[in-house]
C-alpha cells in the first residue's frame, strides 16, 4: 500500500470525498441529482475541448459546466417543459456533444472510457494540488455559507422574508456545485461524479438528527468508501472509480435498511 | 407581452373603486386613507412598517393584481380577506420582496425586521431537524429566546423533536414561534389556520392579539372569512385582485362589495360572532365570561 499512485489516488480520493460531503448534502436537499448529472455530463465536452485546444483539463471542464449550469438557470424559467424532463434532455445533449466532439479528436491520447468512469490511480501530482487547492476553497465557502444555504435548502420563501438573498445564494451554490464537479471529473469520470455527491449524503440521513451531522457522517462514508474501494479495486484487480461507488452504495444499503426493516413492523 | 397592456377584467380601482370607498368610508369613519387623500396619506407613509403603492402583478396573461395600496403600521393588525384565488397570498408575497411587481412600489421601513408564517409550510423530509434548530435557523438565537417563543406558542415540549415528526397545527405553531424568536417588527401570517379547528382558530387568534398587545409588533392577517379574525383586527381589507373595499371591521361587513363577494350570511354572522367573544354560554344557556387563555389546547 505504499506505492505512490496509490497514495495519491487515497489522498486525492479523500480530499474530494471532504469536500463533496457537505456539497452534496445540499444537492439531496434542494433536489438537485439532476441537475448535478446535466452538469457532469457536460464536463464531457470540456474534456475534449481541454484536450482539442491543449488547455488545463479542470480549467476547461470548470468553463464548460459554468456555462451548462448558466443555461440550465435560464432554462428553468420557462414553465412548459418540467423540470426532470429538460434536465434530462441537457445532460443527454451534453454528452452526446461530448462524445462527438472528443471521437473528432484522433490519436491515443483520448480514452474515452477514462473520462466516462475516472481513472483515480492516474492522479498525478498536479492533480492533487487541484484537488487540494480547490476543494480547500470549496469546503471554505461551504463552511463560510453553510447558514443561509441551510435556511433557503429548508424554505426558500420563508429565508426571503426574513431577509436572506435567495438569488445570490442559489447562484453562489450552483457554482460550487460546478467547481467541485470539474474536480471530480477526473477521479470518478463524467458519469459517476454525481455519486460522489447524493450516496455519501443518502447514506447519512437515516443515522442524523441534525444537518450539521449529516455532513460529517457524509464524509466519514466518503473517505472511507474511498479507502475501502481502493483496497478492493487492488486486491481483486477492479477498475478504482467504479470499486469506491460500489462500497458508497454498500454503506447507503446498510444505513437505510434497519429504516426499512423498522417501518414494516 | 405578459398582459401588461391588456384590460383589467376587475374595475380599476383608480377610476371607479376611490369614489365608492370615499362615499362609504364617509358614513363608516375610521377608515384606511384611499390614493385620494392626498398629502394625507402621505404624511401617513412615513411611520408605516410597510407600505406599496399601485401595485400591478400579472403572470401568463392574467392580472393578478390591479392597483393595489396597503400599508401597515406599529401595533397595528391589518387583516387581507378574499375569496380563494383572490391574489392575497400573491400580494403577501409582493410585499415580502419574494415577488417583484410588474408595476408600483413597495417601501419597507429601514432594516424592517419580519416574522412570516407561510400558508403552507412543507420541509423536504430529507433535511435532518430539530424543531430548535427550525426556530432558530438562519439566525443566532440563545437557548433561552428559543424555549421563550416555543413556550408562547405552547410549543415548548416538541423542543427535541425532529420537524418531519410533527402534525399539521403543531407544525404551524412551531413556525409562529419561528416567527416570534426574531422580534419582528411586523408579523405576516397567510392563512395561519389552515387544518386547524375552529377553537383552536380562536385561540390562535386570541394569542396573536395578545403577543400584539405585548409586544407592539404590526400584525398583517390574511383570511379568506372575516368570521372569527374580526375581533382582533383594527383594519380589514378586502381584496378581489384589487382593494375592493377597506376600513374598521365592522364597516367593511356591512359594505355591499362585501356583501356582494361573500353574501349576505357572511355580514350577518360577523356580527353574531362580535357578540360571541364578549362571553360564551354554559350548558343552561346563562351567559359567562370567556375562558382564560391556555395555550395547550389549540391545535
Amino acid at each position: 500500500m505504499t506505492e505512490p499512485f496509490l497514495m495519491r489516488a487515497l489522498l486525492g480520493g479523500m480530499g474530494l470525498a471532504l469536500v463533496a460531503a457537505p456539497l452534496g448534502c445540499f444537492v439531496v436537499w434542494r433536489r438537485m441529482a439532476y441537475f448535478g448529472e446535466a452538469v457532469a455530463q457536460s464536463g464531457l465536452i470540456g474534456i475534449a475541448l481541454g484536450l482539442a485546444l491543449a488547455l488545463n483539463l479542470t480549467a476547461s471542464v470548470l468553463v464548460v459546466t459554468l456555462a451548462v449550469s448558466g443555461l440550465l438557470l435560464l432554462l428553468s424559467r420557462q414553465s412548459l417543459v418540467p423540470i426532470d424532463t429538460l434536465l434530462g434532455l441537457v445532460a443527454h445533449a451534453a454528452l452526446a456533444l461530448g462524445v462527438i466532439t472528443a471521437s473528432l479528436i484522433q490519436g491515443p491520447q483520448l480514452d474515452l472510457m477514462t473520462f466516462l468512469f475516472g481513472d483515480i490511480f492516474a492522479i498525478s501530482r498536479a492533480d492533487l494540488r487541484w484537488i487540494y487547492f480547490g476543494g480547500l476553497v470549496t469546503l471554505a465557502l461551504e463552511i463560510w455559507l453553510w447558514r443561509p444555504l441551510l435556511a433557503i435548502s429548508v424554505h426558500e420563501d420563508l429565508a426571503a422574508a426574513e431577509g436572506t438573498r435567495t438569488e445570490y445564494f442559489k447562484g453562489v451554490f450552483v457554482l460550487l456545485l460546478a467547481l467541485v464537479v470539474a474536480i471530480a471529473i477526473k477521479i470518478v469520470g463524467v458519469l459517476l461524479t454525481v455519486a460522489f455527491l447524493i450516496m455519501p449524503a443518502a447514506a447519512a440521513r437515516p443515522l442524523s438528527e441534525t444537518p450539521e451531522q449529516m455532513a460529517v457522517f457524509a464524509a466519514i462514508f466518503g473517505m472511507l468508501s474511498v479507502a475501502l474501494g481502493l483496497f478492493l479495486s487492488v486486491a481483486l484487480d477492479t477498475p478504482g472509480g467504479p470499486s469506491i461507488v460500489l462500497m458508497l452504495a454498500v454503506f447507503f444499503m446498510a444505513a437505510v435498511f434497519p429504516s426499512v426493516l423498522r417501518q414494516r413492523r | 407581452m405578459d398582459g401588461r397592456e391588456r384590460q383589467p377584467q376587475t374595475p380599476a380601482a383608480g377610476q371607479e373603486a376611490p369614489t365608492d370607498r370615499q362615499a362609504w368610508n364617509g358614513d363608516a369613519g375610521g377608515a384606511a386613507p384611499g390614493p385620494g387623500d392626498g398629502r394625507l396619506a402621505e404624511a401617513r407613509r412615513e411611520g408605516e412598517l410597510i407600505s406599496a403603492r399601485g401595485i400591478l402583478l400579472s403572470r401568463g396573461g392574467r392580472t393578478l393584481l390591479q392597483d393595489v395600496d396597503i400599508d401597515v403600521a406599529p401595533g397595528e393588525i391589518v387583516t387581507l380577506i378574499g375569496p380563494n384565488g383572490a391574489g392575497k397570498t400573491t400580494l403577501v408575497r409582493v410585499l415580502l420582496g419574494i415577488l417583484l411587481p410588474n408595476r408600483g412600489e413597495v417601501k419597507r421601513k429601514a432594516g424592517l425586521g419580519v416574522g412570516y408564517v407561510p400558508q403552507r409550510l412543507e420541509v423536504d423530509r430529507s433535511i435532518p431537524l430539530t424543531v430548535a434548530r427550525f426556530v432558530a435557523l438562519g439566525r443566532r438565537a440563545s437557548a433561552a429566546e428559543i424555549e421563550r417563543a416555543l413556550t408562547e406558542v405552547g410549543a415548548l415540549p416538541l423542543l427535541e423533536r425532529q420537524l418531519t415528526e410533527l402534525s399539521g397545527g403543531e407544525l404551524q405553531r412551531v413556525v409562529l414561534a419561528r416567527a416570534l424568536v426574531r422580534s419582528p417588527e411586523l408579523l405576516v401570517l397567510d392563512e395561519p389556520v389552515r387544518g386547524v379547528d375552529y377553537a383552536g382558530e380562536a385561540e390562535l387568534y386570541t394569542l396573536i392579539g395578545r403577543l400584539r398587545s405585548e409586544r407592539g409588533f404590526g400584525v398583517l392577517l390574511v383570511s379568506h372569512d372575516l368570521h372569527i379574525v374580526m375581533a382582533q383586527s383594527d383594519r380589514v381589507i378586502c381584496l378581489n385582485h384589487h382593494v375592493c373595499c377597506s376600513g374598521v371591521p365592522h364597516s367593511v361587513a356591512q359594505h355591499p362589495e362585501y356583501a356582494r363577494l361573500f353574501g349576505p350570511q357572511a355580514s350577518r354572522a360577523i356580527g353574531l360572532y362580535q357578540h360571541h367573544h364578549d362571553h360564551s354560554h354554559d350548558l343552561a344557556g346563562a351567559p359567562r365570561p370567556s375562558p382564560p387563555f391556555r395555550p395547550q389546547e389549540f391545535k
